[in-house]
């Protein structure tokens, strides 16, 4: 059979990056093909030649086993290729079938477009489990619906091929399921699929075929029966990957943090921290597992001193600081923060990396006397931590943006850990991080507990807080509903996080 | 004050409301595709230029709206080149021409006519003169009817080639496919990017109509509303007609209620000068701040929210 899309030796350069290296690939009809790699390993680039965003340097593309130019996004859609960018290309206070006809109206009124996109997306709604409704403002809508909405747009042009980007990044793992029972019937029904991610889980659960991609080069087609995720990870990275953390007992020494019946209320009252208490040693690791929403985020923002707790106190090396309410303070006195949100609190994505390697040491005398900072300073430093935590690319000048979530991390990491802190807290350390990333903070992470630091971590993921701590405690709904040790199973957790408490025996 | 007085303002209301429709209308065009146009200002004053000057050499009103709109438009596709294709900022380029319409109208005026930067005084045939209908001097003279149709049949040609402006503005953007295509560059130009249309031709359309539009505005001033041109006689109205667009909330008839308030405003203005209300005499400018005042008051959040076309301002490239 004809594959439904060949890319041959296709080759794009960016500048300097090699963002595509004589890459070949087929992709069977009728299937579900993965594409999987690190970020920034040319998946997306790959895809937005094929999509006709980018030109391509040099290479070939068929479609149905005939060559054919695919020089602007109309080509790739007369071709019958349909794209679902990672981030959605809709327009938010458009309603639904505003958006579907956008590009294709058929004729200088868009009146009998729109009757006939209502039409046409009742029809796929039946046949796809593809509910959305026509009228509603895409804007207002869910992500998972919005994510909808741009499958729809690409089926309503004729899409038989289409391209997902990243797709689940979004998506809670209830929607993620719902879009993978979503493109089987896809398959199903005749239309290729090509999922572009860096999740390894979705590639096992949904793809019928994987291509691996490490720094540009295409490294390895498989079927996915008859591969592993201990193999994707090291096609990946490019060398074997540890998937679990390997660490010794801990050595608790004196308490660092030690809070006490904490409470925060936000604005309505409702008290989003609701009397927590837990102590954080020197030399160990305090987890606290949740699933997100439930005082997590709050809970950190009051001990950094960004939130005012309501009631209780936090001792901080034996000092009360619950009514310092000082960020900046803390950070002087040895409590690192990696916040959660790492775009918008971590990193000011406009500033040059060694400028974001600075944010809150910038007073620091080695950077520069009184108002005056020292420029040159700032680089060295900066390149100095990139190179230790390995930070790519190791360009002290280029924009945080430019980083990959996982480089961006491992700058803030560098930052953080840079202080020499008696403390730090981490929040979501690995979210939207690659494989290779992850591997590198856990390991950090560890080493600095055996230099006797003291860390607060707090993850969504399960198994993140399972490797990593020596106790975890599980918050729900404000509460901390009980303390693990290590050895607890995924059980055991759950149950907790999701409120159930089993009675002391 | 007797009721012709107050026929008299409404009919000024009229009148002092088309530049305003005009570039409101210009700067909704602009602004729903994404290009944020401080230049209506300078747009209107070249095109008053050019038609006050056009007009005396042609000796035709309608050569004057002819190079009147050629110009405007000129000036439009330098912000366009500036914003669009060069990807500069849109309010530097907007500020930049109406330095420049200021400037140059006068400097030129001067060197051409030699009258301290006016134009020569146009004749009745030289100008767009209230459409003289059949019948049209029995019914002004009939009692009441006379004076209330007078109101609204007494202007020129362009006072309802702006008004019908309105609803055609509104339903094209409402219901055609250029519409469509416009509103959605102006909220997110990557969707249509990836939609296979070209951002930069539709931005440029949108710039070329704004240009037109304010090229009739300049028209209406020196070849209707006035016999001349003289030195900066759109007196601000570019930027009441931003105004008005604000308060607007970027939709069509609401531009035409907001201009309408704000050219009341202006003809009450020029009414009340002098005139002593309950023993106070009101200053003009007490009218002539009104529309900026209510606008701040807007814009605090008091009356309602304007929410400007997301990607409104911003230059288009391809890489996030």
């Amino acid at each position: 059979m004809t594959p439904a899309i060949e890319l041959i030796n296709i080759d794009k350069r960016f500048g300097a990056v090699h963002a595509n290296n004589n890459v070949s690939l087929s992709i069977a009809k009728s299937s579900i093909h993965g594409i999987i790699g690190e970020n920034g390993a040319g998946k997306s680039t790959l895809m937005s030649i094929l999509f006709g965003f980018y030109a391509a340097d040099k290479g070939e593309i068929n479609v149905d086993g005939k060559p054919v130019k695919i020089k602007t996004s109309t080509d790739a859609i007369a071709l019958g290729i349909g794209m679902v960018h990672q981030h959605f290309m809709l327009v938010d206070p458009f309603t639904v079938l505003e958006n579907v006809i956008l590009g294709a109206e058929g004729g200088a009124l868009i009146g009998p477009a729109l009757a006939k996109a209502r039409a046409e997306l009742k029809r796929l709604a039946d046949e796809y489990e593809l509910d959305v409704d026509p009228d509603a403002i895409v804007g207002e809508l869910p992500v998972g619906l919005q994510q909808r909405v741009e499958i729809l747009k690409a089926l309503y042009k004729g899409a038989d091929v289409l391209i997902l980007d990243e797709p689940t990044g979004v998506l809670t793992p209830d929607e993620a399921d719902h879009l993978f029972r979503i493109l089987q019937q896809l398959r199903d029904q005749g239309k290729t699929v090509v999922l572009i991610t860096h999740k390894l889980r979705e590639i096992m659960a949904v793809t019928d075929h994987v291509s691996v991609m490490r720094r540009g080069e295409m490294v390895a087609t498989k079927k996915t029966a008859e591969t592993s995720v201990e193999e994707l990870a090291e096609l990946m990275v490019g060398r074997r990957v540890l998937l679990h953390v390997d660490k010794g007992k801990a050595n608790p020494g004196d308490v660092v943090l030690d809070v006490k019946n904490l409470v925060w209320r936000d604005r309505k009252g409702t008290p989003r921290v609701d009397g927590v208490s837990f102590q954080v040693r020197k030399g160990e690791i305090v987890g606290i597992a949740g699933v997100s929403g439930n005082g997590q985020s709050e809970l950190l923002d009051v001990i950094t001193g960004i939130a005012k707790a309501t009631s209780g106190t936090v001792m901080f090396e034996g000092d009360d600081i619950t009514a310092l309410h000082d960020p900046a303070i803390l950070r002087q006195r040895g409590m690192a923060h990696v916040p959660e949100d790492r775009q918008h609190r971590g990193l000011i994505t406009s500033f040059s990396a060694a400028e974001s390697a600075i944010l809150g040491w910038q007073n620091d005398p080695k950077l520069g006397r009184s108002y005056h900072l020292n420029r040159n300073a700032v680089i060295e430093q900066c390149r100095k931590q990139m190179e230790e935590f390995d930070v790519r690319p190791a360009d002290p000048l280029l924009k945080s943006a430019k980083f990959s979530g996982g480089n961006q991390q491992k700058l803030i990491l560098a930052r953080e850990i840079g202080s020499n802190p008696d403390l730090l807290i981490v929040g979501q350390p690995t979210r939207g991080v690659d494989i290779g990333a992850i591997e590198f903070i856990h390991k950090r992470l560890i080493q600095l507990r055996d230099m006797g630091k003291a860390i607060l971590l707090v993850s969504v993921e399960l198994d993140e807080i399972r490797s990593l701590s020596d106790r975890i405690l599980v918050m729900f709904s404000g509460r901390v509903m009980g303390e693990l040790d290590s050895s607890a199973d995924e059980r055991e957790c759950g149950l907790l996080m999701a409120g159930v408490v089993k009675d002391a025996a | 004050m007797d009721l012709s007085i107050f026929f008299e303002i409404l009919s000024s209301t009229i009148r002092m409301s088309v530049p305003l429709i005009l570039a409101c209308l210009a700067g909704l065009w602009s602004e729903r595709s994404g290009i944020v146009d401080i230049g209506l200002e300078g747009k209107i004053l070249t095109g008053a230029f050019a038609a006050a000057s056009a007009s005396f050499y042609f000796q035709s009103a309608w050569a004057g709206l002819f190079f009147a709109v050629i110009i405007s438009v000129c000036m439009a596709l330098v912000h366009g080149y500036a914003s669009i294709t060069q990807r500069g900022n849109q309010v530097v380029s907007g500020v930049a021409i109406n330095m420049l319409a200021l400037g140059l109208t006068s400097v030129i005026g001067n060197s051409w006519f030699k009258q301290g930067g006016r134009t020569p005084a146009l004749g009745d045939t030289t100008r767009f003169m209230p459409i003289n209908f059949p019948g049209r001097e029995s019914l002004f003279n009939l009692p009441v009817v006379g004076a209330i149709s007078k109101i609204f049949l007494d202007h020129s040609v362009l006072t309802y080639l702006a008004f019908a402006m309105v609803p055609l503005s509104a339903w094209a953007l409402a219901k055609t496919r250029f519409g469509l295509r416009l509103r959605a560059v102006g909220e997110n130009p990557h969707a249509v990017d990836t939609a296979g249309i070209s951002v930069a031709k539709l931005r440029y359309q949108a710039v070329i109509i704004a240009g037109i539009l304010c090229g009739v505005a300049g028209a209406y001033l020196s070849t209707s509303l006035s016999a001349s041109f003289v030195r900066d006689m759109s007196a601000g109205r570019g930027y009441m007609a931003l105004t008005a667009l604000i308060f607007a909330n970027w939709r069509a008839w609401p531009a035409l209620y907001a201009c309408l308030l704000f050219g009341f405003l202006q003809a009450i203005a020029n009414f009340l000068q002098g005139v002593k209300l309950f023993g106070f005499e009101i200053p003009v400018q007490f009218f002539n701040a009104l529309p900026y005042v209510m606008t701040v008051i807007l814009l605090a959040g008091f009356i309602g929210k304007s929410i400007p076309p997301r990607a409104s301002g911003v230059p288009y490239t391809k890489d996030r």
